[in-house]
């Protein structure tokens, strides 16, 4: 019998918000031990919650991205459990009433083939703090409550996903998204996101659902697939075998590649959820609703969309360019001074920028080169006053290292190119004398020999101009001189 | 004792004039303190050194003020119920949990008193975590009654209570959350103000039932309660359920003109269990009140006889929640020897919390498990919202309503705490005002025969705090008892 998987995730997001979910502690990441805490957040007796409207207004852009109904009534609940990094021994969560619904967001696997995920539920909630075992001898475990009141939403997917990949993608995806949206920092490694995954096995075919389990801390795109891959295969054995699957939580051991028992449903904890009474419901109106809208920016897709549709490039190219908000924007600004082929930035950009910033580590939102330079940079190709080999061998890199405008590279260093016919005249002949060879297959041998001879000249006398002689005029001057001499 | 018997307000212009300072009011607290303290138990904690330093700086600032830069509380000292977070202060609860528990904040309706100049003497008794109608589950004994010793104060702010009663205590906040207000100030004989639900920020209040609790004033007469609910009224940035709504001047609004205001008297208030004489001084007050010249007006709440019920669903289930916190694990008593994590939970709570700590918790987290929360807490939640609606109709007939506080005078210490059901039921007539967040006062109204207080609660509708205490102002006056306990 042939199985299939039903998979369906659960991802937790912080919330790039300056404060705290409920209170005025600063929401950021590797602060000292218990240095970003107050009474609320310490869960001290007779503090209180209140709820951070920045908070709100991120999940709901998150929500807008991800095609989501907004509920404007929701209700926050108390999940009750006792664990020493969680301070009031409940986390405030959204239970019953989530503040978005209904959503979905679509993936794109290797052979070009989209598939829809539906997104079941959103909701916002408290993260809790951090506990951290002793090492070696030390038998204490510490509580970090920093991280205790960092907004975050969980987002559920349907059970939507039927393979590993989809998961990873479908991870990748929503990640892409957030980030683009500016809600999230997208570092799965520092846990600003994170995944759990629930799956079950079914004969292919039956719209029966099998058991599921669900596996916890699945925290890399490659773990996603890497757990999942495990744990299918795991249970079409169980099943094979003549076994059942159990429902339980197991744990993904990365060092391992493998999942174990956590808990088993037996052990599951009844969370004694009820509405938060410190809380009044929340209220999304209208006009709150419409002013978060407004403050969303055009979407990866559409924007993919519209590159293909108005810059006349590639779906392939698009895709790499949409992978970052500010590489998007900075695409559309060069080409928008561009007087050519818009193909022709995406292709500078993809296959010399990047490169070129990443050898100096820096990302395209520090890149000290100007979206306009790069437009003046192939201004000056099309001019024919560099050639596109000194415009992506020697240009781009300098621009990257001094942030300066390309002509005033091109200046400095002696760049423009050579388009004296005389002058490439000369610097042939000296070419052609050291390379006897080449001249004599020109001679002698057929068109196909003549060709390859006349190539191999140019890149000599490329060579011997440091790539500054016009590679057109070569062409035509090569031939000439070769039957002059 | 000349001092102790001034209303806050007497106070304040003694101050003002400088004819008294500081350090003399705080003096003459402080000798009343040690003279009744072996007898009472009212307070927890004294912070005799902190607030004589703060009385010296006030005496010196004094010197430099002009009359009218004196705020209303400038100087007096005031006690605070031990479950309000007073910064640098130890804060217990009446807990063992709580017992070296120093507070690192102060709660809002502290800084508001503070800012009026106020000067904090100490931290009243309770019952544990507020859980009790006597007094008598605090960790650290029980408060005595100084109209007569062998009995309680009623709770659970009955240190608080006991405390104004015997003048030492000028003035007290405490917290109500059925009752915990009302029923101990009428069985001291004082005035008890339960706010409407969101008048006053619940900022660093522990918290026992979120939904219910609210701080009020314990006061010796209704001025000084209009005069506290002035200064610790508004809504608070820091409670989300703390309500935006203007807030009258209270003392001003005290101009004795009733003539005309419509009363209601709930017939389910006067029946069964009722003690005869407790019956008879709250009808001579309401015969008072037709004589002048408010319409009295016979009304039904028919669903109030489910409040203790629902109140004991309700309370419990929030409370579990809300004592989770008190794990060993940060600022608490935590267990000497433990094997494990969950060892060291159960051990902590087991050796930190009192029995009826333990009763609530265990009935709140059975009320919210799986499977009864539907049954349990949902239901208590609907059946509440009938409540409310009972007496949002009483109120399109009445201006307020008028029933006791507590079915009878104060019990023997140790005559209730073996049955919780019958010790539940002292808050009978208190319990409905919380489950519909209204707010209502208690005043004193007569004695029974053994000249034990009997206590009058007067509920208004909400936000509408001013007709209450109008009414109870006047009857106060008509009324005029010496309130004065022989201790
Ligand atoms: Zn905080």
């Amino acid at each position: 019998m042939e199985f299939e998987a039903v998979i369906g995730l659960e991802v937790h997001a912080q919330l790039l918000t300056e404060t705290k979910i409920f209170c005025s502690c600063k929401n950021e990441f590797g602060a000292p031990p218990n240095t970003n805490v107050c009474p609320v957040c310490l869960g001290m007796p007779g503090s209180l919650p209140v709820l951070n409207k920045k908070a709100v207004e991120y999940a709901v852009k998150a929500a807008l991205a991800l095609n989501c109904k907004i509920n404007r009534y929701s209700v926050f609940a108390r999940k009750h459990y006792f664990y020493p990094d969680l301070p009031k021994a409940y986390q405030i969560t959204q239970y019953e009433l989530p503040f978005a619904e209904n959503g979905w967001i679509e993936i794109e696997k290797p052979d070009g083939t989209k598939k829809k995920i539906r997104i079941k539920r959103i909701h916002m909630e408290e993260d809790a703090g951090k506990t951290i075992h002793g090492e070696g001898l030390d038998p204490n475990s510490y509580v970090d409550l920093n991280r205790a009141g960092t907004p975050l939403i969980e987002i559920v997917s349907e059970p939507d996903i039927s393979t590993p990949e989809e998961a990873r993608l479908y991870m990748q995806k929503l990640r892409d998204i957030l980030v683009w949206i500016g809600v999230n920092d997208g570092n799965l490694e520092e846990g600003s996101l994170r995944c759990d995954a629930n799956v079950s096995i079914r004969p292919k075919g039956s719209d029966k659902l099998g058991t599921r389990t669900e596996i916890k801390n699945v925290n890399s795109f490659r773990f996603i697939q890497k757990a999942l891959e495990y744990e299918i295969e795991r249970q079409i054995k169980v099943v094979r075998s003549g076994g059942e699957v159990v429902q339980e939580t197991r744990l993904f051991d990365s060092q391992r590649g493998i999942t174990k028992t956590m808990r088993t449903k037996e052990e599951a904890e009844d969370y004694r959820y009820f509405p938060e009474p410190d809380l009044p419901p929340l209220i999304i109106d209208d006009e709150w609703l419409e002013s978060i809208k407004a403050s969303l920016p055009e979407l990866p897709d559409q924007v993919k969309e519209r590159f293909i549709r108005d810059y006349g490039i590639t779906s392939y190219d698009a895709d790499i360019l949409v992978r970052d908000r500010a590489l998007a924007r900075f695409f559309e600004e060069a080409a928008k001074n561009y007087s050519g082929e818009a193909k022709k930035v995406a292709n500078i950009i993809i296959s010399d920028l990047l490169g070129a910033l990443n050898e100096e580590k820096l990302e395209i939102s520090e890149s000290p080169v100007e979206p306009l330079h790069v437009a003046q940079l192939l201004e000056l190709v099309d001019k024919e006053v560099i050639s596109l080999r000194v415009a992506k061998e020697e240009i781009i890199p300098e621009m990257v290292k001094s942030g300066k405008e390309p002509r005033a590279i091109v200046e400095e260093k002696g760049l423009v190119q050579i388009s004296d016919e005389s002058a490439l005249k000369e610097i042939i002949k000296k070419v052609l004398e050291n390379n006897e060879k080449a001249v004599k297959q020109y001679r002698e041998g057929n068109d196909k020999q003549k060709q390859k001879a006349v190539k191999f000249l140019i890149g000599q006398v490329m060579k011997e101009t440091r790539g500054k002689a016009n590679p057109k005029l070569l062409n035509q001057l090569i031939p000439q001189v070769l039957e002059e001499v | 004792m000349e001092l102790l018997n001034k209303s806050l307000r007497e106070l304040n212009e003694l101050i003002k004039r400088k004819e008294v300072k500081p350090t003399e009011i705080l003096e003459e607290l402080l000798n009343r303190i040690k003279e009744t303290e072996p007898k009472l138990n009212a307070y927890i904690t004294v912070t005799e050194e902190k607030a004589r330093k703060k009385a010296e700086i006030a005496d010196k600032e004094l010197e430099k003020l002009g009359e009218d830069e004196i705020p209303e509380l400038f100087g007096i000292p005031l006690s605070i119920k031990d479950n309000i977070n007073v910064e640098n202060v130890r804060m217990t609860c009446a807990s063992k949990i709580l017992e070296n528990f120093i507070s690192p904040y102060d709660a809002t309706v502290i800084k508001k008193l503070r800012e009026r100049g106020a000067i904090f003497v100490g931290k009243n008794n309770l019952d544990e975590f507020a859980m009790g109608s006597s007094t008598e589950t605090s960790y650290f004994g029980p408060t005595k009654n100084p109209w007569d010793l062998e009995r309680v104060p009623g709770g659970s702010s009955g240190g608080s209570a006991a405390a104004v009663s015997a003048r030492s205590a000028i003035a007290s906040l405490g917290s109500d959350t059925g009752g915990s207000i009302r029923q101990p100030a009428a069985l001291c004989g004082v005035v008890g103000l339960k706010p409407t639900y969101g008048r006053v920020s619940r900022y660093g209040l522990t918290a026992f039932a979120s939904s219910l609790d609210q701080i009020g004033p314990i006061t010796k007469t209704v001025e000084d309660a209009a005069y506290l609910l002035n200064i610790i009224s508004g809504q608070d940035s820091k409670d989300a359920t703390s309500v935006r709504i203007p807030v009258p001047d209270f003392l001003e609004n005290l101009n004795n003109e009733i003539k005309g205001l419509k009363a209601g008297l709930p017939k389910e208030y006067f029946v069964e269990g009722i003690e005869p004489e407790v019956k008879e001084k709250v009808l001579e007050a309401v015969k008072k009140l037709e004589s002048l010249g408010v319409e009295i007006e016979e009304i039904s709440l028919p669903n109030t006889k489910y409040a203790v019920e629902t109140y004991y669903i309700i309370a419990p289930a929030e409370a579990s929640s809300n004592l989770g916190r008190f794990d060993g694990v940060r600022y608490t008593y935590r267990a000497k020897d433990y094997k494990n994590l969950i060892d060291m939970y159960c051990k902590t709570r087991a050796e930190g919390f009192g029995d009826e700590v333990k009763r609530r918790i265990m009935i709140g987290t059975y009320t919210l498990s799986a499977g009864y929360y539907d049954a349990y807490y949902l239901k208590a939640q609907k059946v509440r919202t009938l409540i409310y609606q009972g007496f949002q109709n009483a109120f399109e007939k009445v201006d307020f309503i008028v029933t006791p506080v507590s079915p009878t005078t104060a019990f023997r210490i140790g005559e209730k705490t073996d049955d919780p059901i019958k010790m539940y039921l002292s808050d009978i007539f208190t319990i409905a005002v919380n489950l519909a967040g209204l707010p209502a006062i208690s005043i004193p109204c007569g004695f029974d025969n053994k000249n034990l207080p009997v206590g009058l609660q007067i509920i208004g509708k909400a936000f509408d705090e001013v007709t209450i205490l109008n009414v109870a102002n006047v009857i106060e006056k008509e009324l005029n008892l010496n309130t004065i306990p022989p201790v």
